[in-house]
């Protein structure tokens, strides 16, 4: 068939209508050439497996590869975490890969901190500058004044870089600033933490509990599948939360909490499961340890009492409990992950632990399971240099002075920033991988701290706004650039998984295992970087481990043995506490000077006006890492704020859904104009945004003022007394219409 | 026997979470602005009685295509397995397809011609699943063929209580929602 151009086929048409009409082949005449399938040719002319790097999840990718570029990404069926499937942020990756707007050369801040203002700089200058300064901070200061802030897997290198450089200061915001109070919570309770990803068999549970989960648009991609595995299964869902979000769309009962007052409402649940005997009783007895004080200690906590506090009607609480407990012990209390809210959070986390042990799920297919690593040889490093003149380990108080944190605060290390604060003030920072400006509460504070060091760098594949804050940025390249140490978390299936480079980085990035091997050379560190590269560093731990090398890089991921993973299969529970008992009563807690048994205290009320902040996630991103990505923003470019429908007819002007206002906070801190969102979904007391957008930084030309920043409103915050987290939810803010003039 | 392709969505299952529109836009070289595939929450009743749907949508792939009616040109036209495609060689972007399409799931692309989902045709004549049924986390989505009797999405739409978009329309949409 000859080939015409659109306009001409028209005319040809136009003319032969006639003609064609006539000769009763109207209809046969168009059809006669019918088209095949078209094919958009994005399958790779080779396919290579890594896993994912745009959440902590690190599922499984094959990465297509035509014509040298990454054309698509889809789930590894080899990889326990992704089984063949990616949430919307893991196939949206090549949109971070090819984002215009990632960091490309070196850059040396040429202004003042804080300005985002920068000349760029060679691999060599930047490097160079970088050694210099922090060779300064440990001749004036010592080697510990340097804390290092890292996010993501790749955070490993740098981890190993301040172990030899001789600083324990090693802060990730995924503790004191997410998971922390839970971590402590299950500590207290059963000997560790949970980890992550998360010992729960969401897969098998008859009856799955959320409290304040947002299962379902948090995509922790394995725990999205399997509650959706378990909801195909009949499982029923019971969700707490003050927004009817997209499980409580789901859910068998939807309890609408008030803001703050979930404790009080677990407190009622142990009141009707105890006194309704409706208990693991001969799993306690066998397992446990102060069930007689807790009994007493909720004996009065009735459904009644919750009430009145929560505003969840009683007959509400009754027949919640009881569907939780008749599915026991396969009735799975998600423990959550982002649990810092009210700065009692690790109490409240104490309560979720304690009722899962009352189901006597802990241990049992259904519940909690037991999981296991897969067995792997460490690289054969040299000793570590001795620091002289440095701070003995026995000088430096535990998590930062709380007691029963096991680990470094971020926010700690920002505090220790601040002259006079600790035992020593901190005068140099590394940023690895996470948005301190987003990630930490209080910006404000954040920012005032950073004036107070000598030296801050960052290393990032964005130009976040902690990269304008920096004297060095050093530009990172993405995961499908770069080799990385093998990942082989704790996990049902015992599995080791292998990032490899997709394709070479672009512009002038580089591997973070690159930038901090270089910079140990400069330091006079590179005998404990001895590795040539991250490929001979995992090449050498395969090698030791006896791991087929070949077949790991072919699949991607290997599985080990299977393991009894609860006690249905053989498996003992794992208690590892001093006594091997479960610890509903905590004489640990007592000790120390805290309550031993969650116990609700009301949280401060919203000023008249305002409502109080609450944030969570979106499907499609992973806080503030992905709004700059256009695939995922094309979908979800900005948030909004949440309004009940009710409270907004209530306000002082009218509010039409759509309508952009701005929020207001109790310290008078605003944000950027911001699309309201009114709807029935959500208690009239609170309001509820999106976490990660509202960017301010220059170089983020798709995010940069788009949305609302909740971090920036979050000017305080509360801090648990018992882990040191950061409770962000005690902000208020009231909303003015966007075009009004402060 | 011929073919009848169509797709099942279950809505209990989906959690609206998108991935099967980043899949699709990666997989087809959808131009930015434009979706073959995308997602809806459909809420009803007033706080704290609430109800929700949350489910992925498509072209529906009708039995009775009006698109198809539509065009002047024949570049919208019923495929393989009665899905409907458009051959873009042939499409001028007049939009009369997509003011008869009762769905709104079709789109200009940047090209000029109109583009919709086509169900991934090129993987789907080679054994494979659509791009979007492939990734979907919560595996809320299953292809197959309707004129078999041993293929899930006949299972399913049999078994099952199911409805269509729009069915006063009388389109007969391909694309099957458990409720």
């Amino acid at each position: 068939m000859a080939r015409y151009t659109r306009r001409q086929f028209i005319q040809i048409g136009a003319a032969a209508g006639g003609a064609v009409a006539a000769s009763g082949l109207a209809t046969r005449f168009w059809g006669l050439d019918a088209a095949r399938a078209e094919d958009p040719g994005t399958d790779g002319d080779r396919v290579v497996p890594t896993f994912c790097e745009l959440c902590f999840w690190n599922c499984g990718v094959l990465a297509h590869v035509k014509g040298g570029q990454v054309t698509k990404l889809g789930g590894n069926p080899e990889h326990p975490l992704s089984r063949g499937m990616l949430c919307p942020r893991g196939a949206g990756g090549t949109g971070l890969l090819y984002d215009p707007d990632r960091l490309k050369k070196p850059l040396i801040r040429a202004s003042k901190r804080g300005e985002d203002v920068f000349q760029e700089a060679s691999w060599d200058a930047a490097l160079n500058k970088v050694a210099e300064e922090l060779l300064k901070v440990r001749e004036r200061h010592g080697p510990e004044a340097v804390a290092l802030f890292t996010h993501g897997f790749g955070g490993s290198w740098w981890k190993h870089f301040m172990k030899a450089w001789g600083s324990p200061n090693i802060g990730a915001p995924s503790y004191a600033q997410c998971r922390g109070p839970r971590e402590a919570a299950f500590t207290l309770t059963y000997g560790e933490g949970l980890g992550s990803p998360e010992p729960i068999d969401l897969a098998n549970a008859r009856v799955i509990t959320l409290i304040g989960s947002h299962l379902g648009e948090n995509m922790h991609n394995t725990q999205v599948q399997e509650l959706a595995e378990a909801v195909g299964k009949g499982a029923q869902l019971v969700v707490v939360d003050p927004r009817f979000s997209v499980a409580a769309g789901k859910a068998r009962y939807w309890l609408p909490v008030k803001p703050g007052t979930d404790l009080a409402l677990l407190l009622a649940w142990m009141n009707v499961i105890l006194t309704e005997k409706r208990h693991d009783a001969e799993y306690l007895a066998k397992y446990a340890t102060g069930l007689d004080e807790l009994t007493a200690h909720v004996a009065t906590k009735t459904p009644e009492w919750a009430s009145a506090i929560t505003g969840v009607r009683p007959e509400l609480i009754r027949e919640s409990a009881r569907l939780i407990a008749s599915a026991r012990p396969a009735s799975l209390i998600h423990p959550g992950r982002h649990t810092t809210w009210y700065g009692d959070d690790t109490q409240r986390l104490r309560a979720t632990a304690i009722l899962a042990a009352l189901l006597g799920s802990w241990g049992r297919r259904g519940g909690y399971l037991v999981t296991d690593k897969f067995r792997l040889a460490g690289y054969p490093l040299p000793k570590p240099p001795l620091h002289p003149g440095g701070r003995s380990k026995d000088d430096m108080p535990k998590g930062g002075g709380f007691p029963v944190a096991d680990e470094v605060l971020a926010s700690g290390l920002c505090d220790a920033t601040k002259p006079g604060r600790a035992l020593y003030d901190l005068k140099a920072w590394i940023v690895y991988g996470t948005n301190l400006m987003q990630a930490l509460p209080a910006p404000q504070e954040t920012a005032a701290a950073i004036q107070n060091l000598d030296f801050i760098v960052a290393i990032d594949v964005l130009p976040a706004e902690i990269c304008g804050f920096a004297d060095v940025v050093l530009p990172e390249c993405t995961y499908l650039e770069r080799d990385d140490d093998l990942a082989a978390p704790a996990y049902k299936q015992p599995f080791v998984a292998i990032r490899q480079a997709v394709v070479p980085p672009m512009y002038e990035s580089k591997p973070g295992s690159w930038i901090a091997k270089e910079l140990a050379n400069r330091v006079g560190l590179g005998d404990q970087f001895p590795w040539a590269d991250a490929r001979e560093f995992v090449e050498t731990r395969l090698a030791a481990s006896k791991i087929d090398s070949a077949e790991l890089r072919r699949k991607g991921a290997l599985v080990g043995k299977p393991i009894p993973t609860c006690e249905e299969e053989g498996a003992t529970p794992n208690i590892t506490t001093g006594d091997g008992k479960i610890k509903l009563f905590s004489a640990e807690l007592q000790q120390l000077g805290f309550e031993p048994l969650p116990d609700f205290h009301p949280q401060e009320e919203a000023p008249a006006g305002m409502f109080r902040m609450l944030s969570g996630r979106a499907p499609t991103h992973t806080f503030g890492r992905t709004t700059n990505n256009r695939l995922l923003a094309e979908p979800f470019p900005e948030n909004e704020v949440w309004v009940n429908a009710e409270a907004a007819r209530a306000l002082p002007f009218p509010l039409a859904n759509g309508d952009r206002v701005v929020l207001v906070n109790q310290d008078g801190v605003r944000s950027g104009p911001v699309r309201a969102r009114v709807t029935e979904r959500i208690r009239g007391d609170c309001v509820y945004l999106v976490h990660g957008f509202g960017h301010t930084a220059k170089g983020l030309r798709q995010a940069r003022g788009r949305g609302a920043s909740d971090s920036l409103l979050t000017s305080r915050y509360k801090v648990d007394p018992i882990m040191g987290g950061t409770g962000v939810n005690v902000n208020f803010v009231r909303l003015e219409p966007a075009g009004r003039v402060a | 026997m011929k073919k009848r392709y169509a797709m099942v969505v279950d809505t209990r299952r989906c959690v609206a979470c998108g991935a099967c529109a980043i899949a699709c836009k990666t997989e087809n070289r959808v131009s930015n602005g434009g979706f073959r595939c995308w997602t809806v929450q459909e809420t009803s009743g007033t706080f704290p009685d609430l109800a929700l749907e949350a489910r992925s949508e498509r072209c529906n792939h009708c039995a009775d295509a009006p698109c198809v009616s539509a065009c002047p040109t024949g570049a919208s036209y019923v495929a393989e397995g009665g899905a409907v495609a458009v051959d873009r060689r042939k499409c001028t972007g007049c939009k009369a397809c997509m003011a008869s399409c009762p769905y709104g799931a079709r789109f200009v692309h940047a090209e000029g011609h109109v583009d919709k989902c086509t169900f991934c045709l090129h993987r789907v004549t080679q054994a494979r699943l659509p791009a979007c049924v492939e990734t979907c986390p919560t595996k809320a989505l299953t292809f197959g063929d309707l004129a078999d009797p041993a293929s899930a999405v006949t299972r399913l739409v049999h078994g099952r209580r199911v409805k269509t978009l729009q069915p006063e329309a009388g389109t007969r949409p391909q694309v099957f929602f458990l409720t």
